[in-house]
């Protein structure tokens, strides 16, 4: 390099340019892997960054509902997605105590899930798989459930009842008539 | 011709040096040892990797026909299984040959256990191979999510459960597994992506590592009593024993190949007899009239989330997985000396009788599900005519009652309902009258309380008829407590 002036380069200059090339490799590769990290995360942790909250749901018009009755309301849920299939559907279970009070149940049991069905006849909610029972008002009758049934929020709106679902409750992520934070 | 054909393999042979690589490989000495019958039982392992390899074979087979979209993957299954060609079959070979996988690395990983074939130097082969067990049940719990019936979405209901169960994150957790913030196409897409994508590339990742240290580290030589394994001197020994070993290809192998023919017969044979398994119900949330269960591998785990005390359930299902996969790992660091021999080795022999024990037993109970509602028992079981012959119309009402009030859904009469509660059929000798009227009206132990279902007529007469519950010639519960009082 520097042979023509008849000076061989210096050590420092050598460790110094050789450095700086070194550290600059070392960062561009830091840089591009970080920069193409972030979207590649950020898309796996896509259902966490971008949380759909609950949506009101029209289930029919008050008339459905008889006084002081339960009943088995299927409707598409409203968190579905393009490709759900039947899979984007959800029921509920609608109580009407009387006039405009309701009370709205999941269909999965508070323990692991699995699908309760209602028993008019003797008034209880019944699970197939660790036989958990509940009360026709959704509190826990027996069984392994550490809790009554989760519950959706609901209104009247011009003599309709419209409840608030979507997500699939879970203990720490009830029902929307449980949870004020982001689901509801 | 000959020479033409020779010269080819020739040129081949110049550039890729397989004599010295890959033939070596496949002859490399096994101890003479397993000459003897034992020999046997050294073909676990090669069979459960040739049913991966059938696995991945089947499976890329299904992978072009399959539909991984929640709204189509049930009916592409039933085209698979009506419409394409020995599609049934592909399907019945890739489950049954996937129960065999699970059956087989638990006899492989038993009988290494059995004969300390994991103590020094092989210690870490063991931990890879605890790596390729819990992949081989992540595959069979993914493939079952596959199946894409109700089964597979109740299944995931469950498996969101326990995983919301989780402190702090448990919520985040559930949105991460789901895809989303219900179980749906993203929900399947993403398993799809695990089983056929992400856990195939480890396993085969993990098998490679693990058949290089079986080649490396050679296989165990069958134990003998009092042959105490000492890291001093092992190798040595070892290798002296190699020295006088016959080559694995083709003489050892001979077995393992016997073994995985015997396998493939086995597994063509109940595939063309058995079928595939499922698709059962559609996977429609609004269908509640099933009963999801795990397939047979799990249920032991499902009897456990059954029985256990709800206040130790969600430690039970978080923490106990964490340290049975804890010990399972590090066994061989506490216990990678001394002797191989099962005939020394009382506790070892214990642990596995143990495990299979407890695992047959909460298998055997996960199958009769005591613990479920019979949902459709107060509708399809009748009461025994016996019990209602020249009853009076108060006790026929009594039966009626207890029918129609869901009562059998958990009590059986002569052993006919739900086993939930205790059987009713001779109630009328445990309980009086008044406490069989107190238990229907409050309830207690594990029954709901009927009291605002049943006004005081219908309670007096379910209690009447239960009162007639008693065989011929016993006293009824009432009159012993009176006379007991009376002393």
């Amino acid at each position: 390099m520097n042979s023509q002036s008849g000076e061989p380069p210096t050590m420092e200059t050598a460790t110094t340019r050789r450095g700086f090339m070194e550290w600059f490799s070392w960062a561009l590769l830091g840089l591009g892997s970080v920069a193409m990290a972030i979207p590649i995360l950020g898309f796996f942790l896509g259902p966490i960054l971008k949380p759909r909250a609950d949506e009101w749901v029209d289930f029919g018009p008050l008339t459905d509902f008889p006084q002081n009755s339960t009943r088995l309301v299927d409707v598409l849920n409203p968190l579905r997605g393009a490709n759900d299939g039947m899979t984007g559907k959800v029921a509920a279970y609608v109580r009407r105590i009387e006039g405009e009070t309701f009370q709205i149940f999941s269909t999965h049991c508070t323990h692991l899930g699995c699908p309760v069905s209602w028993f008019k006849e003797s008034g209880l909610y019944m699970c197939p798989c660790h036989g958990g029972v509940y009360y026709e008002d959704g509190g826990h009758a027996s069984g392994p459930p550490p809790r009554g049934l989760y519950e959706f929020e609901h209104r009247v709106e011009e003599d309709r009842l419209m409840v608030k679902l979507g997500h699939l409750p879970t203990l720490q992520n009830p029902g929307s008539a449980h949870v004020s934070g982001k689901n509801s | 011709m000959k020479q033409a054909i020779g010269k080819l393999l020739w040129w081949f042979e110049e550039r890729l040096e397989l004599r010295t690589s890959l033939w070596t490989v496949m002859r490399h000495p096994i101890p003479r040892d397993l000459r003897t019958q034992v020999g046997w039982l050294y073909v676990f392992g090669s069979t459960a990797m040739t049913l991966l390899v059938l696995q991945i074979v089947t499976g890329i087979g299904l992978g072009m026909v399959y539909v991984p979209s929640a709204g189509e993957a049930y009916e592409s299954l039933e085209h698979i299984n009506y419409n394409v060609e020995l599609g049934w079959m592909l399907r019945a070979i890739h489950n049954w040959s996937a129960n065999g996988m699970v059956v087989l690395v638990v006899v492989h990983m038993t009988q290494v256990f059995l004969m300390g074939a994991y103590k020094y130097p092989r210690e870490l082969t063991w931990m890879i191979g605890v790596v390729l067990f819990l992949l081989t049940l992540g595959m069979a719990f993914t493939g079952q999510v596959l199946r894409w019936d109700a089964d597979s979405y109740w299944g995931l209901g469950v498996g969101v459960a326990m995983v919301g169960r989780i402190p702090y994150i448990g919520p985040e957790l559930v949105e991460l597994m789901l895809g989303g913030p219900t179980v749906g196409a993203d929900t399947l897409s993403r398993f799809f992506a695990l089983h056929v994508f992400v856990m195939p590339g480890l396993l085969f990742a993990s098998l490679t590592v693990h058949l290089y240290l079986v080649i490396r580290k050679g296989i165990s030589e069958p134990p003998k009593p009092d042959e105490l394994v000492d890291p001093e001197t092992y190798v040595e020994k070892y290798e002296e024993k190699l020295k006088t070993g016959d080559p694995f290809f083709p003489d050892v192998f001979l077995r393992d190949a016997a073994f995985i023919g015997l396998t493939l017969l086995v597994i063509v044979g109940m595939s063309a007899i058995l079928g595939p398994d499922g698709p059962g119900a559609p996977p429609d949330p609004t269908l509640l009239a099933v009963e999801p269960l795990p397939d047979w591998y799990f249920l032991p785990a499902f009897a456990v989330l059954a029985l256990s005390p709800p206040s130790l359930e969600t430690g039970i299902i978080l923490i106990a997985p964490v340290i049975i996969v804890a010990i399972m790992f590090l066994f061989p660091v506490f216990a990678g000396k001394g002797q191989r021999s099962p005939r020394r080795r009382p506790v070892a022999v214990l642990i596995v009788i143990g495990c299979f024990l407890s695992y047959c037993v909460l298998w055997q109970l996960g199958v009769q599900e005591p613990w479920s509602p019979h949902m459709t028992a107060w509708s399809g079981v009748p009461v025994p005519t016996h019990m209602i012959k020249g009853r009076s119309p108060k006790e026929l009402q009594g039966a009626a009652i207890l029918q129609e009030k869901t009562c059998r859904n958990c009590h059986a009469l002569d052993g006919q309902g739900g086993q939930r509660g205790p059987d009713l059929t001779v109630v009328a000798t445990r309980l009086t009258r008044d406490q069989l009227i107190r238990q229907v009206v409050q309830g207690g132990g594990n029954m709901p309380a009927y009291g605002k279902e049943l006004n005081r007529f219908e309670v007096e007469a379910l209690v009447s008829f239960l009162e007639t519950l008693k065989p011929e010639g016993y006293a009824s519960a009432e009159a012993s407590v009176v006379t007991d009082r009376a002393d």
